[in-house]
C-alpha cells in the first residue's frame, strides 16, 4: 500500500469522531479541555464559532456527535458532549466584548432573510460582521422559529433562547415581526441583492382517516405546540393519544402532561427499534410515565355526536430479519378511548407563497431544487437553508446550512463563482511538554457517563416553563470532562525516525499498532494485531521503515489517545499533536486583514 | 519510563486462552526501563508465550539476579512466584526452588553482566546440572545500569558510545552453553517477535536447562554506529539458521512443508518443535558440526539465530539425582525434617 496521505485534513478530521459527526464541525475535545480548565467563556466561544447557539444546542441538540463518540466503541457510553456544552453556556461570563465587531461603514449590499429561525439567524451572524445589511421578515411576533414554538419551554427556557438570538439581532439586523411574506415576487421586486429562505418545515402531516374532521379534539402536533407556546391553548383532556413516535411526539406527550392530561399514550406503528425519537427523549418521556404502545396502526377516529370517544387501531405483527421488516400482518383490532389526539407523524416544508413562474424550480413533491453545496436555488441570488432546503433535519444542520449559504451569498454579491470555495485546513502542533508530560490529560479514566439530574416528578408539572434538566454540577462536570479521550490529540508518525524496537506495539493498551511487511490491503489487514472491526475507520500505513522496509500500520478504531506510544518511543517517531481543523466561514473569504477584521475574527 | 499506567480497557472481541485469561492477565507492573529497550520487547514476547501456552500464572516461578535485565520479571506474569536474587547467584536460588518443587514452571531472566561476568561460574554449573528451567540472557553488550561500559559479551573491535574500541575477547553464551553440555541452546533477537515467541515456548516445555540468548539492543548506551549489538547492526547481519515452530500436544502438524526439509523433535510433554532449516547442511543435533558452524559464522560477523542445538534425551537434575516424583514441597514438614533423633540414626548408619 502507499503511504496514507495524512496531509489531507479529512484523515485526522475523521479520527475526531465527534467533530466529524457534527454537521457544523464543532471542535468538541478542545472545548471540553477548556471546561476542564474552568475556562467556560473560552469553551463557549469555541462552540459559538461553529454552532452559533451553544446554550440552546447544549439542551436540545440532536447530538450526532454522541453516537459517534469513540467511548462508545470501547464498551462504554459516549461522553455527555451535549451536557458539557450546556456547562460552558451556564457558567460563562459576559461575551459581548468577544463578539465580532460590526463595521459602521456598510458594504452597500442588502440581504433579505425570510423567517427568523436558526438558519436565517446563522446567515445574519456570518454576514453582519462583513458589512452586509440583513433584513429578516418573520411571520410571528417573536424570533426563533421552531426553537421557540416547537420546543417546549420545559426543555429550552425562553431566557436562554432570547439571549443567544439577541446576540445576533443586536449586531444591527433589521427585523420585521408579524410580517409574513405572501409573495416571493413582491419580495424580489424590492431589489435586495440576495434572498435567503429559512422558513423551516412548518406543515405538519395529516392523517386522513374516517372521523378526522368530525371533531375539534384532533390536533396537528407542531401547530398545537405552537399554540401552547403562545398561550393560546392551556389545557387538554385527561386521556390523550399521541400518534407517531418521533421527537415531536415526545414534546407533545410531555406537554400534554403539563396541561392536565393524566393518561398519555404514544402510539407507535412499529416496534421500538424503528422509533425515530432520540433515546434520551424517549427516556425522559417514559420517566414521566408516558406509556409507549407499539405495533398499533391507526384505523379510525371514533366520534359520537361530535365528541371524540377514542381511536381504533389495527394490531400489527412483523417479521424482522436483520433490522428490516420482511413481512407484516394484521392480527386484530383494538379500541383505545381518549379525549384528545395529537398527530405527530412528520412535517414538511411548504411554499404556497412562492410563485411558480419566477424560475425557482420545484420537484414533484413540491420541494425546491437546491444545490447541496451552494444552497442556491435554480434562481440566481435566491438561497435556501435549514428545513426549508431539504426537509426536516435539526438545528445543528440548519446552522451549518446558514454558514454555507452565507459564503454563497458573499460570493454571489461579489460576482464570484459560488463553487470556488476555500478548502478545509489542517494544522498540527505538538503537545509534548517534557519527558512524560503532555499538555492534555492523557490518562485513561474508566469512569461511567454522568447522569443528568432532573427536577423531581412532583415538581415538574406545576409550571409548564419549569426546566426539567438541572444541568451538571461541578462534580459531574469534573468527572465527565475526564472521560473525553482527546481524539484531536493525534498520533503523528515520522517514518524516517522509527528503529522498529516494537516499544509502541507492546505498550498500546488496545493493540492498534502493527509493523508488517508491505503488501495489498487485504494482507495487511489480515496480519493486524487486533482485528479490524470498523471498516469505515481510518487506517494509517507508513512508508517503508529504514531498517527492514516493513510498514507501521495503525487502525484508528480503538485508539484511546493515551500517548503511551509516543512516550515509549526512543526516537520520537511518534508524537502527540493537536489537529487544528479549519472550516472556512464567510469571514475567511474577506482579504481585508485590518485590525478591526482580526478582532472580528 | 512512563508515568501513566497502561490503561486496562476491555475491548469487544478480546481473545481468551484455554484457561479463560486474556493476554493482559499475563502482564506485570509498569516498566521503568528506557523507552525502546529491547528488554521490554522480550517481556512482551514472554507474556505472549505464557498466554498462548495457557500456563496458570500461579504455577510459574520467575527468578533473576541484578541488572537492567533482572528487573524485567517484575513486568510480566504478576500472578507468578518470584525471586530477585543476589548478583549472579540466581542459578543457585533457582536450583533450590526447583529442588523443593519440581512441578514449577521456572523462567529465569539474566543479562550478559549477571551471567557472563559475576555469575559466570553459576551459569556454567546450572547448565551442566541441566536444571529444568528456561534461562534467558538479555544480551546487549554493555552495562547499562552503570552507564554503558563494555560487558563480557561485547565483541572485540566494537565501539562504545563515546568512541573507545573494545580490545578484549567476548564470551558467547551460545557456544559456551553448548561446550558445557547444554541440552537446549538457542539465540533470538528482541526485534524478531515471530521467532522469539516459539523459542520461549519450546524453552519452557523443554525438560532441562534451556539457554536462550536474546540480542536485546540498549537504546541508551549501545545503539550507535560501530556497535555490534544495535538494532541496525543486528538486522543487517541477521542470519536465522533454523526456523522454529512450536506445536502444542493437542494440535496436528500440518502436512505440507514449505521450504527445505523439516525436522520434528517431540518433547517430553508431547508437544513438538518443528525445525525448518535455512541452511540445508545444518543439523541442530550434531554438536561438533554446530560448534563448527557457529565459529564459521562468527568470523563472518553474522548473528546466527534459531534453536541451534537440542538434545531432548539428556537427563535433567531430578533424574540425575534420582529424586522421587512427588515435589518435596507437597510433603508434611515432619516428613522433611523428622527431628534430631532421626538425624542421629542416619548418622549412626554412616559411621
Amino acid at each position: 500500500m502507499k503511504r496514507t496521505d495524512t496531509s489531507n485534513p479529512d484523515y485526522f478530521h475523521q479520527v475526531v469522531d465527534c467533530q466529524w459527526g457534527c454537521p457544523a464541525h464543532t471542535d468538541v475535545p478542545e472545548y471540553i479541555r477548556l471546561i476542564a480548565q474552568g475556562r467556560f467563556t473560552d469553551a463557549y466561544m469555541v462552540n459559538r464559532e461553529s454552532n452559533v447557539f451553544p446554550g440552546i444546542l447544549g439542551r436540545v441538540c440532536d447530538r450526532p456527535c454522541e453516537p459517534a463518540c469513540r467511548r462508545g466503541r470501547i464498551g462504554q457510553k459516549p461522553v455527555a458532549i451535549c451536557r458539557l456544552k450546556r456547562v460552558a453556556a451556564d457558567y460563562r461570563e459576559d461575551v459581548s466584548d468577544r463578539l465580532p465587531v460590526i463595521p459602521r461603514q456598510k458594504n452597500g449590499k442588502k440581504i433579505a432573510l425570510v423567517g427568523a429561525g436558526c438558519a436565517s439567524l446563522a446567515v445574519a451572524n456570518d454576514l453582519m460582521p462583513l458589512g452586509y445589511e440583513c433584513t429578516i421578515f418573520e411571520a410571528q411576533s417573536v424570533p426563533g422559529g421552531l426553537m421557540r414554538y416547537n420546543i417546549p419551554a420545559f426543555r429550552l427556557p425562553v431566557a436562554v433562547l432570547d439571549e443567544e438570538i439577541n446576540m445576533i439581532l443586536d449586531m444591527g439586523v433589521e427585523i420585521h415581526y408579524d410580517h409574513p411574506i405572501t409573495s416571493m415576487k413582491a419580495l424580489l421586486d424590492e431589489g435586495y441583492d440576495a434572498v435567503f429562505v429559512g422558513t423551516g418545515a412548518p406543515r405538519g402531516k395529516e392523517l386522513n382517516l374516517p372521523g378526522r374532521y368530525d371533531t375539534e379534539n384532533i390536533h396537528i402536533g407542531i401547530d398545537w405546540l405552537e399554540s401552547v407556546a403562545f398561550g393560546h391553548i392551556e389545557k387538554i383532556g385527561e386521556k390523550v393519544l399521541i400518534i407517531g413516535v418521533g421527537n415531536t411526539a415526545m414534546d407533545c406527550c410531555r406537554t400534554s402532561l403539563r396541561l392536565g392530561a393524566k393518561d398519555v399514550k404514544v402510539m407507535a406503528r412499529k416496534p421500538r427499534e424503528f422509533f425515530k425519537a432520540s433515546d434520551w427523549e424517549l427516556e425522559d418521556a417514559e420517566e414521566e410515565k408516558v406509556e409507549i404502545v407499539i405495533n398499533r396502526s391507526p384505523k379510525e377516529f371514533v366520534v359520537e355526536d361530535g365528541k371524540l370517544k377514542g381511536m381504533t387501531f389495527e394490531v400489527m405483527e412483523y417479521d424482522i430479519d436483520n433490522g428490516r421488516i420482511t413481512d407484516t400482518r394484521i392480527t386484530g383490532e383494538e379500541f383505545i378511548p381518549c379525549d384528545d389526539v395529537v398527530l405527530a407523524i412528520g412535517q414538511e416544508n411548504a411554499f404556497p407563497w412562492i410563485e411558480r413562474d419566477l424560475g425557482i424550480e420545484f420537484n414533484k413533491w413540491e420541494e425546491p431544487a437546491v444545490d447541496e453545496t451552494t444552497f442556491e436555488s435554480s434562481l440566481k441570488g435566491v438561497f435556501f437553508g435549514g428545513d426549508s432546503a431539504f426537509g426536516p433535519k435539526n438545528i445543528i444542520w440548519a446552522v451549518e446550512h446558514g454558514h454555507q449559504a452565507a459564503i454563497s451569498i458573499h460570493l454571489y454579491c461579489n460576482g464570484l463563482d459560488l463553487n470556488d470555495r476555500l478548502p478545509d485546513t489542517l494544522n498540527l502542533g505538538s503537545r509534548k511538554m517534557g519527558m512524560h508530560e503532555w499538555s492534555y490529560s492523557n490518562d485513561f479514566d474508566p469512569a461511567a457517563r454522568r447522569i443528568m439530574n432532573h427536577v423531581p416528578l412532583g415538581e415538574r408539572f406545576k409550571e409548564i416553563t419549569r426546566e426539567v434538566e438541572l444541568g451538571f454540577d461541578a462534580e459531574q462536570t469534573a468527572t465527565e470532562v475526564e472521560r473525553c479521550l482527546n481524539c484531536d490529540i493525534q498520533t503523528v508518525f515520522f517514518d524516517n525516525l522509527c528503529i522498529e524496537c516494537d516499544a509502541c506495539l507492546d505498550i498500546c493498551p488496545t493493540d492498534c499498532l502493527t509493523i508488517v511487511p508491505n503488501g495489498e490491503e487485504v494482507d495487511i489487514v489480515a496480519s493486524l494485531k487486533a482485528p479490524r472491526l470498523e471498516k469505515d475507520q481510518p487506517l494509517f500505513v507508513s512508508d517503508g521503515l529504514k531498517q527492514t522496509g516493513r510498514v507501521m500500520v495503525k487502525d484508528e478504531n480503538f485508539c484511546v489517545h493515551c500517548g503511551l506510544c509516543a512516550e515509549r518511543c526512543p526516537t520520537a517517531a511518534w508524537d502527540m499533536q493537536k489537529s487544528i481543523l479549519g472550516f472556512p466561514k464567510a469571514k475567511n473569504y474577506v482579504e481585508d486583514d485590518s485590525c478591526q477584521q482580526r478582532k472580528a475574527g | 519510563m512512563t508515568y501513566i499506567k497502561k490503561p486496562r480497557i476491555d475491548l469487544p472481541g478480546r481473545g481468551r486462552n484455554e484457561i479463560g485469561l486474556t493476554m493482559r492477565d499475563y502482564e506485570g507492573g509498569l516498566s521503568t526501563l528506557c523507552a525502546g529497550c529491547g528488554h521490554d520487547s522480550i517481556t512482551a514476547a514472554i507474556v505472549q508465550a505464557f498466554f498462548e501456552l495457557s500456563t496458570p500464572p500461579e504455577s510459574v516461578i520467575k527468578l533473576s539476579g541484578i541488572g537492567c535485565s533482572s528487573k524485567t520479571p517484575a513486568y510480566f506474569v504478576s500472578g507468578a512466584h518470584g525471586f530477585n536474587s543476589v548478583h549472579g547467584r540466581m542459578p543457585s536460588v533457582a536450583t533450590g526452588a526447583m529442588a523443593a518443587n519440581r512441578d514449577l514452571v521456572c523462567i529465569a531472566v539474566s543479562g550478559d553482566g549477571d551471567s557472563l561476568s559475576i555469575g559466570f561460574g553459576q551459569f556454567g554449573h546450572v547448565v551442566r546440572r541441566n536444571l529444568n528451567m528456561l534461562y534467558i540472557i538479555e544480551n546487549n553488550g554493555v552495562y547499562g545500569l552503570t552507564k554503558g561500559q563494555f560487558s563480557a559479551s561485547a565483541d572485540p573491535g566494537s565501539k562504545a558510545k563515546k568512541g573507545e574500541v573494545n580490545v578484549m575477547q567476548s564470551i558467547d553464551p551460545v557456544s559456551t552453553a553448548i561446550a558445557l553440555g547444554g541440552s537446549f541452546v538457542a539465540r533470538g533477537f528482541s526485534g524478531d517477535r515471530a521467532q522469539l515467541v516459539p523459542l520461549i515456548k519450546a524453552g519452557i516445555r523443554h525438560r532441562g536447562c534451556a539457554v536462550l540468548d536474546v540480542i536485546s539492543p540498549c537504546v541508551t548506551f549501545n545503539d550507535h554506529e560501530g556497535s555490534t549489538k544495535s538494532y541496525a547492526y543486528t538486522r543487517e547481519n541477521y542470519h536465522p539458521a533454523v526456523y522454529t515452530d512450536f506445536v502444542p500436544p493437542a494440535e496436528q502438524i500440518e502436512a505440507e512443508q514449505k521450504d527445505g526439509e523439516a525436522t520434528t523433535v517431540t518433547m517430553h510433554d508431547g508437544s513438538r518443535i518443528k525445525l525448518r532449516k535455512a541452511d540445508n547442511a545444518y543439523d541442530p543435533s550434531d554438536r561438533s558440526a554446530v560448534m563448527h558452524y557457529l565459529e564459521d559464522r562468527r568470523t563472518k560477523g553474522e548473528v546466527v539465530t534459531g534453536l541451534l542445538y537440542i538434545d531432548e534425551d539428556l537427563p535433567e537434575m531430578h533424574a540425575i539425582a534420582q529424586t522421587e516424583a512427588e515435589p518435596l514441597s507437597g510433603r508434611a514438614f515432619s516428613d522433611l525434617s523428622p527431628g534430631a533423633a532421626a538425624l542421629a540414626k542416619l548418622q549412626k548408619g554412616m559411621r
